[in-house]
């Protein structure tokens, strides 16, 4: 009898110390990744801001000039022109890569006969598995050579090439978030504007995407977020000459500006401080961004 | 059924991963000295130190330690073939390799971080204390695409057209095409020689700045507006692009060893004034300098001087 009633306690106390134990196993899965954030975050604003010190944030952010190696001239650390680009580059690939993302979408959802969509369902996703460097790599054999045929450029490294090249990788997570949450939509919706009389392609455009406004810009911001923080595929078809963006000139954008020249950087110098700036610069562009777009985002569906 | 063949498939996965690792890593664990180049050089004299000491007590001829260089990213091929066949010969050393670029290598060299060097540059009136030693010599050569009729130029059109002001290959007695200039990135050794050579620093005025001698050559091949410079060993042979001769003088091994070749630029090894090497480095630099490392750095690309 009282050894029966042991067994029970220890039994309870064991369950009782599993409990705990995945509970604190979850708990630190949790704190790893906001770790992570807040060591990376401060990492970057500790090396990030001597540099922006020692140059003056007004020559650095709108200096027009990035000579940091030069010898017969006084260096200049000015990161306008890498701003630039990557405003323009994003903005470029957001411009072109969303109205084909978003009628994919709705065409994958609503319009295709099944075995077509799985079809192109399956290409958009190989599409997202193709490592960027492949990207670049076909860009720079195929795209930028087709390129300064077309507009008999001197060299078709450029940001047009970038853009285009940017477009195609962010169409799959335009497509695949796009696609849920056009999928998601109750179809009670649709119903009721086709029995109001709407033709089926008003009623995907003005009641579906409507319905799915919020899922359709959340795949927006994660297609910007990955077309300003991508470096491997544009470093090989933007010629990455620091000038002020256009469209057939070389450009060098703000990821490429560190990835480029951090090798060659020496320890301790400005130059490589000031790579570090153009990190934490990055990284509060990209914040900034993803901030925009949320509120925008939230006010629309409210 | 499905679940448990699954996981038994990984856990063999797995077991094999692991079993190549053990492999590979066996003959690293044998040797402690043995670390990856990417590791911080300040670490290595100091691990070194008491492994010079040994061979002191005992005279015998093996030796044993570290020898850590620093610096130039164009000296890869040279000190990875001089490398390898020193440690074949002396197999307790390691000879470590930190491709940082030529300026990094002499403030490593000069603060001590390092037993020896590397630049792909002559030393400069204001880097003292310290000694250099050539090694090898390296042609730079001029590239254009195969398609160029274009096939000299002097070192004065070249300067011209990098910094600007020869802007089409019909001026150069080619096609009516617009020239487009292909450099390297800031820091670059091969870019630091070229603009040294050449007079044409912080003026040159790039269509596209890439971060490797194989993009530039890359870029070359597909462009037949192209111009680029490449190091005399990447670029021979390969198809789809044209060396040109500068002032008429080819761009080859003789060229450039008799110093006709204009366009050169030393690879030397940098050592502080006043500190002695260790045994190990000593050996390995004598080795390099010695006539038997000659074949071997032709092998890698470069020209031997001795």
């Amino acid at each position: 009898m009282k050894q029966n009633e042991t067994r029970k306690r220890l039994r309870r106390a064991m369950h009782w110390i599993c409990e705990r134990g995945m509970h604190l196993l979850f708990l630190l899965c949790g704190i790893v990744s906001v770790a992570f954030v807040l060591f990376i975050s401060v990492y970057l604003i500790i090396s990030g801001i001597p540099a922006i010190r020692e140059i003056g944030l007004v020559p650095f952010l709108f200096g027009t000039t990035w000579a940091p190696t030069a010898k017969t001239v006084e260096p200049s650390y000015g990161i306008l022109p890498f701003l630039l680009t990557s405003v323009y580059g994003t903005a470029g690939a957001c411009l072109l890569g969303v109205p084909i993302g978003i009628l994919t979408a709705v065409f994958l959802a609503k319009v295709a006969p099944p075995k077509a969509a799985a079809v192109i369902r399956s290409a958009v996703q190989l599409l997202a598995g193709i490592p960027s460097v492949v990207y670049g790599l076909v860009g720079m054999i195929v795209l930028v050579p087709a390129i300064q045929r077309t507009f008999h450029l001197a060299s078709g490294a450029c940001l047009l090439a970038a853009i285009v090249v940017l477009t195609i990788m962010i169409l799959p997570s335009i497509i695949n978030v796009s696609e849920t949450a056009l999928r998601a939509v109750p179809r009670e919706y649709e119903e009721g504007s086709l029995a109001l009389g709407a033709t089926e392609i008003e009623t995907y455009f003005r009641v579906s995407l409507h319905a799915a406004s919020s899922g359709v810009a959340t795949s927006v911001v994660l297609g910007a977020g990955r077309a300003i923080g991508e470096a491997m595929a544009i470093i090989m078809v933007s010629g990455n000459v620091p000038n002020l963006p256009s469209l057939f000139g070389s450009v060098r954008f703000l990821t490429t500006a560190i990835a480029s020249e951090m090798s060659y950087a020496s320890v301790g110098s400005l130059q490589r401080q000031a790579l570090f700036s153009i990190g934490l610069v990055l990284f509060l562009f990209i914040l900034l961004i993803n901030a925009f777009l949320n509120l925008v985002v939230k006010r629309r569906t409210n | 059924m499905k679940k448990v063949l699954s996981i038994v498939l990984a856990a063999v996965m797995l077991l094999t991963l692991f079993c190549a690792c053990a492999k590979t890593e066996a003959p690293a664990a044998e040797e402690p000295a043995a670390e990856t180049p990417a590791e911080t050089p300040a670490e290595e004299p100091a691990a070194e130190e008491p492994a010079a000491e040994e061979p002191a007590e005992e005279p015998a001829a093996e030796l044993s330690g570290t020898v850590s260089t620093n610096g130039s990213t164009s000296m890869e091929k040279i000190i990875g073939a001089l490398a390898e066949q020193f440690m074949a010969d002396n197999s307790g050393v390691t000879v470590t390799y930190d491709p940082t670029g030529s300026g990094t290598g002499i403030e490593a060299v000069s603060a001590e971080s390092c037993d020896i060097g590397l630049s792909s540059r002559a030393l400069k009136d204001t880097e003292t204390g310290l000694t250099g030693t050539i090694v090898a010599l390296d042609g730079i050569a001029i590239i254009v695409n195969a398609e160029n009729p274009v096939k000299d130029l002097t070192v004065e059109q070249i300067a011209a057209i990098f910094t600007g002001e020869i802007t089409n290959w019909s001026e150069l007695g080619g096609e009516d095409l617009e020239i487009a200039c292909i450099g390297r990135e800031a820091g670059s050794g091969t870019r630091d020689g070229f603009e040294s050579i050449t007079g044409t620093a912080d003026a040159c005025v790039l269509s596209q700045e890439l971060t490797s001698t194989g993009a530039v050559i890359e870029a070359v091949k597909n462009s037949p507006n192209a111009i680029g410079y490449a190091s005399l060993a990447s670029a021979a042979g390969q198809d789809g692009i044209n060396i040109l001769t500068v002032g008429g003088v080819e761009c080859t091994e003789s060229t450039v060893q008799d110093g006709t070749y204009e366009i050169q630029r030393p690879f030397v090894l940098v050592t502080k004034d006043g500190v002695a090497l260790s045994e190990a480095a000593q050996a390995f630099f004598d080795f390099a300098t010695s006539a038997d490392a000659a074949d071997l750095i032709r092998a890698a690309g470069a020209v031997p001087v001795a």
